[in-house]
């Protein structure tokens, strides 16, 4: 596994403390997860994802992934309503391993805008990683 | 470098069933006919079924082959960590196989059927015994559907109490199984972190619990191999705002004749009988995961039940309250059979040393192995003990590497990455079958192992590299399963 200096984490989005990412695009939020997220799961094999129009409350579960190691829930970082799913990702989970910036999960149109600003930053979800 | 049972040695290949024989080739002589030969319905005539040409000798060949290429508690070690593969004494098996028990038909009556219902009778007193529980039913098939019936049960009892409960809190420790069978019932699940010390703490339980809340699903001990040292407070917490608490006794080995469920505030356990009261289990089934539970809750409990009259022994179907069945007939018998035999033969107090050996041979594997393996949680463990990866990270092996490695060395792997809650999770369960010989073997190869990680990375990432197929690709076979043959 990787340490934490060798992962690929971008300056330019947010992350949560529960390894998901989160990036602003217009109007809606996109929503995946952490480098650091794919690299501790393992190679996932298994993507669930929510109904588009389907709305979660900040932190609830909204999804699941499989890998070889276990099953996880993915958690919404930002209150709002699910307006796209990534539906690449139930054919070919691996995306998520290959790239999990460039695949994202959900998009969501958010009720409170001001949960996106109270995400950690880089800087921040690196401290937390070191502990 | 020390060595455990595993060695190299000549194996058979087999091919399919399919990939085998030749057309003409039978293992079956037919009698010759006599009667006369008579003309049938061209719509009833067809291709037979495609199977392969084979003599017995084949089949027999076959499927010996496919057997030593299997590994099981009667070949060697098998420290899976919360799947208690003890020893599974051959008593049980003669006892199981007696034709006036094997052969007894669930439709017979009950008058003609007095044996196998003593049996059940007996069985749930002894299993009321060994919890301290008033009721028991041995229906279901397994600890999840023991699981699921206890829930059941939890929302037939709200249901007479005319209270609407939709939530139940499960710790971070639980088995997934628990959630889902709250799920079932629709209940919502709520994730209780536990405590620094890897058990509950009750003021979690305290800010949690509500008149909204069914109560909890308490394994005790934890998937942590850790003994929930403040059970009675939490229980109190529960039962203080009109809930219920479930016990997983999944782990009930480390326990027997050590603690009274009851006395703790447990409500309703199941037991797996395939675990603790050993029959042979794995790979599917049949298991068997009774459930046992107070006064209170005996009135839900699926019928029918065995009772005991004047007339003798009866199955009792008219319950008002009762959730019904949950299997059919009386559940997987064999298994209750082997679980009777086992009881029997062992007794009280040796049930009671069996669960103390359990508890001492976790604890002497924790104390040997925590010099080479970062422990998870560093206090008195129970039947089982929980390592991590975190050491040998830095040489880029992991917990799947080492787990890998056993194998060339004749070990089942212990269970990883399990508990969730420890990243890279090795949890070893050596149970109390296994002689101090051979855990100090066991011991040496792991430590050994360890070493291997530090000098020779790239060998323990082959691994395992003696075994009749190397290291199968499981992500492949997780995503692109090939489920025909």
């Amino acid at each position: 596994m990787k340490e934490i200096d060798e992962l690929n984490l971008p300056g330019d989005i947010y992350y949560s403390k529960e390894h998901e990412w989160a990036a602003k695009e217009g109007e809606v939020i996109r929503i995946g997860i952490s480098d650091y997220a794919q690299d501790q799961l393992g190679d996932i094999v298994f993507v669930e994802l929510p109904e588009p129009g389907s709305s979660f409350e900040r932190n609830e579960e909204f999804g699941t992934l499989e890998s070889v190691k276990a099953v996880s829930e993915i958690y919404i970082p930002v209150s709002g309503e699910i307006v796209a799913v990534n539906n690449a990702l139930e054919d070919a989970p691996e995306l998520l391993n290959e790239d999990p910036y460039d695949n994202w999960i959900v998009e969501v149109r958010p009720t409170d805008i001001d949960q996106y600003d109270e995400l950690l930053s880089r800087d921040d979800y690196v401290a937390m990683l070191k502990g | 470098m020390t060595h455990g049972p595993g060695t190299n040695g000549l194996i058979l290949d087999e091919p399919l069933l399919w990939e085998k024989g030749k057309p003409g080739r039978v293992a079956y002589s037919m009698p010759t006919r006599d009667v006369p030969e008579e003309s049938v319905d061209d719509t009833l005539v067809g291709d037979g079924p495609d199977f392969p040409d084979l003599g017995e000798l084949d089949v027999i060949r076959h499927y010996t082959r496919l057997s030593q290429w299997n590994f099981g508690i009667d070949t060697g070690m098998y420290p899976l960590g919360s799947c208690t593969m003890k020893y599974n004494p051959k008593i049980n098996e003669k006892m199981a196989a007696t034709p006036g028990l094997a052969s007894a038909h669930p439709l017979l009556e009950a008058e003609l059927s007095q044996g196998i219902l003593k049996l059940h009778y007996e069985l749930q007193e002894y299993l009321a015994a060994v919890t301290g529980m008033d009721a028991v039913s041995l229906q279901p098939s397994a600890g999840a559907q023991g699981e699921l019936t206890a829930m059941l049960m939890f929302a037939a009892y709200f249901r007479k109490k005319n209270e609407k409960r939709t939530k139940i809190l499960i710790p971070d420790t639980a088995h997934g199984t628990n959630p889902a069978s709250a799920a079932l019932c629709g209940f919502a699940s709520i994730p209780i972190t536990s405590g620094k010390n890897g058990i509950l703490e009750p003021v979690s339980v305290e800010e949690l619990m509500d008149e909204e809340t069914v109560g909890i699903m308490v394994t005790n001990p934890n998937t942590l191999g850790l003994f929930e040292e403040q059970i009675k407070e939490i229980t109190d917490i529960v039962h203080r705002k009109g809930g219920l608490v479930y016990g997983d006794g999944a782990n009930m080995n480390a326990i027997m004749g050590m603690v009274d469920i009851k006395r703790c505030g447990i409500d309703a356990v199941h037991l797996n009988l395939h675990k603790t009261f050993s029959t042979p289990h794995g790979g599917g089934g049949p298991g068997s995961g009774p459930v046992c539970v107070t006064e209170e809750l005996a009135p839900f409990l699926p019928v029918p039940l065995v009772i005991k009259t004047d007339q003798g022994y009866l199955l009792e179907t008219d319950e008002a309250d009762s959730i019904g069945r949950v299997h059919g007939f009386f559940g997987n018998v064999s298994v209750l059979i082997r679980a009777y035999s086992y009881i029997l033969s062992m007794g009280p107090d040796n049930l009671k040393k069996a669960s103390q050996l359990a508890v001492l041979n976790g604890a002497y594997v924790k104390a040997r192995l925590m010099d080479t393996f970062e422990l998870a949680f560093d206090r008195p463990c129970m039947h089982e003990c929980v390592f991590s990866d975190s050491r040998q990270q830095a040489f880029k092996v992991t917990t799947l590497d080492m787990a890998k490695r056993l194998i060339d060395h004749g070990y089942h792997p212990p269970t990883i990455y399990f508990p969730l809650v420890v990243p890279g999770a090795i949890m070893v369960e050596p149970t109390e079958t296994e002689c101090k010989d051979d855990l100090d073997t066991f011991i040496e190869v792991f430590k050994a192992i360890a070493a291997e990680a530090e000098q020779d990375s790239e060998r323990l990432h082959q691994a395992p590299v003696i075994t009749k197929v190397r290291r199968l690709d499981e992500t492949q076979a997780a995503r692109k399963p090939c489920l025909t043959g």
